[in-house]
């Protein structure tokens, strides 16, 4: 396994992804994105370990991952890219005309690691549940994994997915809130405040965990004793308390990034600040 | 004379119901969901017999499509049914991004659609879900007409890879097409053939238009029906074959004419055959509580409506 000193060099490179191509792009969600990287570098580098040669749409004998919230793309096409699920010269092109790369991810260009459209948000939890059904379905041991944005939560059909994945015991998935208190409007706290969202997710009888998002070894310890919950009568929910674009100061904890690009000089500072690991695309 | 016989009334969603039971029989890879109408879906056979394989999902129709779409990444070809309109406005964007987008294969299946669910009124009357569904790139749409039929159109969209949105009904009406017969997505199929007019049915209106066929017989029209069981994608070789034929058409169907079968017909001929059409269909209203019977004659989709409609066509052509 990849030590976390590993993990933290490719977050790095991945977070210049992502500034480069919000910046590249005049467009996109850089926020949400910084602050979920070390999550998403954890579960494929660490946990999920796919196989990116043998990318299949059906995902059967694998662990599977689904991203809710979709206006993370940048992170996630960047994550891909690093794995090895395509060239990382084509992160160039996210965003422009003719791209696998959407500004949400899609299937419809066959983009290797990809399974299903997302960006309308509040729908990803339930994909995700009904590929864990398949995977039961099908005797497959393998692990759902879903991301969720804390501001998607006020969309009502996770809330009618929460109730079906513990009434129906679907417990070979384990989702992961990215619960950094920004959405586009503003503090969450102030748009519609999730309120005792633990509390919330208990009585929806999920077995609740909660990890530092931004640090390395906590993400990948939480994300390991996770594992060890499942097929135990609870599906699995983790609050990740993760920082809006986190690794570029003056983006760090301002719910103002969630969805704006930086300027030229915007980006040249962020770069400064986040070292060139595994060389730019 | 009515070359056809009703062979015994019977409700659409009873031959949904049947070949669902079928279908789990043969392939260990179909599931069923249902929101919390299980029953009137028709789907208790089956959910008895393969209870793993059936999925009650409780009123919650936006997560049974997305636990639809889900389960095809794992091979499983799910049938997911509930009441027209919340198989389709209720979910729209549901079905839009994790379905129809994703190229999902995903069999939406939508009973009570129409006026003819009768007395719940028009909350539950579903006029606006053909306009709805054919709007989606990679959607399929059929409404067939009969029990036979959507036994056969079940048998079919199991073995068509892809979304498809099958719509059938709530009422007990003529069942009058072949038992076992081949489904063929996308193929229209002329039950009387004629010269005067072209009247393009759609579901429990290809009976209706059977009989204003024989009315309009005795007044010397001869009237060619046809039977539009795929609305999309629409058998345009079929339909301007017949219109090239007759010279001019009526549309017939249980829906809005804005955004309904009229309009794809419409469509075509305006494209490669203008002839005079008329359209059999709701004009842009709600319905409301009644019996089948009554509603379709209050709301101008009974039989004496579309022989009206056909003569009037005819009309228009000769002048």
């Amino acid at each position: 396994m990849l030590s976390t000193t590993e993990l933290t060099k490719i977050a790095s490179q991945v977070r210049r992804d992502i500034v480069r191509m919000v910046h590249g792009a005049s467009s996109g969600h850089p926020g949400g994105a910084l602050g979920a990287t070390d999550f998403l570098v954890a579960l494929y580098f660490a946990i999920m370990k796919p196989d990116p040669e043998n990318f299949t749409p059906d995902g059967e004998g694998e662990d599977l991952f689904f991203l809710s919230n979709g206006h993370l793309s940048t992170l996630w096409y960047s994550v891909l890219a690093r794995y090895g699920f395509f060239d990382v010269s084509e992160l160039a092109t996210f965003r422009k005309l003719d791209t696998r790369l959407q500004g949400h991810p899609s299937t419809l260009e066959s983009t290797p690691g990809i399974r299903v459209a997302s960006g309308s948000l509040g729908q990803g939890l339930s994909v995700a549940l009904g590929a864990a059904l398949a995977k039961k379905l099908n005797g497959d041991p393998h692990t759902v994994f879903c991301l969720l944005g804390d501001g998607e939560l006020q969309e009502g059909q996770n809330w009618e997915a929460l109730m079906f994945g513990a009434g129906k015991r679907v417990n070979n998935i384990i989702a992961v809130i990215d619960y950094n208190g920004k959405q586009i409007d503003g503090p969450i706290e102030e748009v519609i405040p999730l309120g005792d969202l633990r509390g919330k997710l208990e009585s929806f009888s999920w077995q609740v965990m909660e990890m530092q998002g931004n640090e390395m070894t906590d993400v990948v310890d939480q994300l390991t004793l996770a594992k060890q919950q499942l097929n135990q009568g609870k599906p699995v929910i983790i609050i990740m308390h993760s920082h809006m674009g986190y690794g570029v100061d003056f983006m760090l904890d301002k719910h103002e990034w969630h969805g704006v690009p930086p300027n030229d000089e915007q980006a040249e500072e962020a770069l400064t600040q986040l070292e060139e690991t595994l060389g730019d695309y | 004379m009515m070359k056809f016989t009703n062979l015994g009334s019977k409700d659409t969603r009873s031959g949904f119901g049947e070949a669902l039971l079928e279908l789990g029989r043969t392939n260990e890879n179909i599931v069923a969901l249902c929101a919390d109408l299980t029953g009137s879906l028709k789907m208790n056979a089956f959910a008895k017999e393969f209870p793993d394989r059936f999925i009650e999902v409780g009123i919650a129709e936006a997560n049974m499509i997305g636990l639809a779409a889900g389960l095809t990444i794992g091979g499983k070809i799910p049938f997911a049914g509930t009441f027209a309109n919340f198989a389709t406005a209720r979910v729209f964007d549901q079905i839009r991004q994790s379905v129809a987008y994703s190229q999902k294969n995903v069999k939406i299946c939508a009973s009570h659609a129409g006026l003819t669910l009768g007395e719940d009124g028009a909350t539950h009357q579903s006029l606006e879900d053909i306009g709805m569904m054919k709007m989606l790139p990679f959607m399929t749409v059929i409404n067939p007409c009969d029990f036979n039929q959507t036994k056969a159109a079940t048998f079919a969209i199991a073995k068509h890879i892809g979304p498809v949105y099958l719509r059938f009904g709530r009422p007990k009406v003529s069942n009058f097409t072949l038992d076992n017969q081949e489904f063929v997505i996308g193929k229209a199929l002329t039950l009387q053939e004629g010269s005067d007019v072209s009247i393009f049915a759609t579901g429990h209106l290809v009976w209706k238009a059977l009989e204003a066929c024989v009315i309009l017989e005795e007044q010397g029209i001869r009237a060619e029906v046809v039977n539009i069981h795929t609305i999309k994608p629409l058998d345009e070789e079929a339909v301007l074959s017949s219109v090239r034929k007759t010279g001019c058409a009526v549309s017939a169907e249980e829906h809005q004419r804005n955004g309904g079968l009229g309009d794809s017909i419409a469509q075509s001929l305006v494209r490669y055959h203008p002839v005079p059409m008329e359209m059999v269909a709701v004009d842009d209203k709600f319905g409301e509580s009644g019996k089948p019977e009554e509603l379709l004659q209050k709301y101008g989709l009974d039989t004496p409506d579309i022989v009206a409609a056909a003569k009037k066509a005819f009309q228009r052509k000769s002048s």
